[in-house]
């Protein structure tokens, strides 16, 4: 078969025909892949609120944009039986070291922290990424550096690094990612707070 | 040219990163790891197939002056067909992944193929073609990817074998250059002897 001549139908038949059935190909495989997508995002929010939370069997999930925020947060009620757990709170912080990253907070007993877990962020790999539960995991202790928010009350427990007066003990060289850290803990108790006022 | 050197030359003589230099983005951002490395490595193998399979089928049939968005367009859907179905099955290497799976539309070595070769050979040679580059790709980012795995976390495919931490540099963006530009010496050497 002799090349196609470029002419001006030429060029507009085939560019066309090209992107029809890319556009036909691409629309097929989002509809496949878009429950797997929507269980494996569920799965991975799911596992998150697992990790600072105590056992549950069902949440609701409520959005709210805290007053002056840039993003909402997710506040997701974990249930057992119909009794209450805890209350996983996504929340973020715009003062970390490469930008906004998302964190779980989880409270139970209405403001005790019952842990965190990092859910995405761009931290400098093996400096501000040990907030991550398994990079700065100590053998010897058992012990990761988020560990020392567990079973705090931020009412007693300044959510701050250690220089600016609170009482966190900042990541070695990582203290603008620690700082970050408890801004967006602290976001998420003060919203707390406030749904707890409102309710 | 017989297959079996179509095939080979991806690995060393035509090597995409450790000769050709080609798509530098992916291979300094995500060896952090060798799964990363041979993740990536991996996807861009398949949409050097099926992108070459492709284009080397329509090569008749697209005008000369047309020929270049004709083909990114076929790239970016094997890239998308890529992005959606890791999102789907392997949420995790997604996520290490990242910003870099759609970046494989810009690769200039997936370009590079259908332009240099699939757009001028046989569907069977250029399938060839494409597998053996991309899989010379996936080796070369497997490569680069345990180097640094091994020097800046102390670690092999997610194992650690010492504790603590390994040298810093390397898990960051200077150790993947340093890291690379001590592969391509040894290649370079390895390739003379």
């Amino acid at each position: 078969m002799a090349k196609k001549e470029s002419s001006f139908v030429n060029m507009v038949v085939t560019l066309f025909v090209i992107t029809i059935v890319a556009a036909l190909a691409l629309g097929g495989v989002y509809n496949v892949t878009k429950e797997p997508i929507a269980i494996a995002k569920r799965l991975k929010i799911e596992r998150a609120i697992g990790e600072v939370l105590p056992e549950f069997d069902s949440i609701i999930e409520t959005k709210i944009l805290p007053e002056g925020g840039r993003d909402s947060l997710t506040f997701y009620e974990a249930t057992k039986q119909g009794e209450m757990v805890g209350t996983a709170v996504r929340t973020y912080t715009d003062e970390g070291f490469s930008g906004r990253f998302w964190i779980m907070v989880g409270f139970v007993d209405g403001d005790i922290i019952s842990g965190t877990s990092v859910l995405e962020h761009k931290e400098t790999p093996g400096l501000g990424d040990k907030m991550e539960k398994k990079k700065s995991f100590n053998k010897k202790t058992g012990k990761s550096w988020s560990d020392q928010f567990n079973g705090k009350n931020p009412m007693d427990f300044t959510l701050k690094v250690t220089k600016d007066g609170g009482d966190v003990d900042a990541i070695t060289a990582a203290t603008i990612s620690s700082r970050a850290f408890c801004d967006a803990a602290q976001r998420a108790y003060d919203e707390l707070k406030n749904q707890e006022k409102l309710d | 040219m017989n297959q079996i050197t179509n095939f080979t030359k991806g690995f060393i003589k035509d090597n995409p990163v450790f000769v050709l230099l080609l798509g530098l983005c992916p291979t300094l951002g995500v060896t952090t790891t060798a799964i990363n490395g041979i993740g990536m490595g991996l996807a861009t193998t398949f949409v050097l197939v099926m992108s070459n399979l492709v284009v080397s089928l329509i090569k008749n049939a697209v005008p000369d002056k047309v020929r270049i968005p004709a083909f990114i367009v076929i790239i970016a859907s094997f890239v998308t067909i890529v992005e959606l179905t890791m999102q789907a099955f392997t949420p995790a290497l997604f996520e290490a992944l990242g910003l870099f799976i759609p970046l494989i539309v810009v690769n200039c070595i997936v370009l590079g193929r259908a332009e240099a070769f699939a757009s001028k050979n046989s569907i069977g040679s250029s399938i060839i073609d494409g597998l053996g580059m991309g899989l010379g790709f996936a080796f070369a980012l497997g490569l680069l990817g345990a180097v640094r795995e091994i020097l800046g976390s102390g670690a092999i495919l997610g194992f650690k074998f010492i504790d603590g931490d390994g040298m810093l540099v390397f898990v960051l963006a200077p150790g993947a250059f340093i890291a690379l530009g001590y592969l391509i010496a040894i290649m370079n050497k390895f390739k003379k002897a």
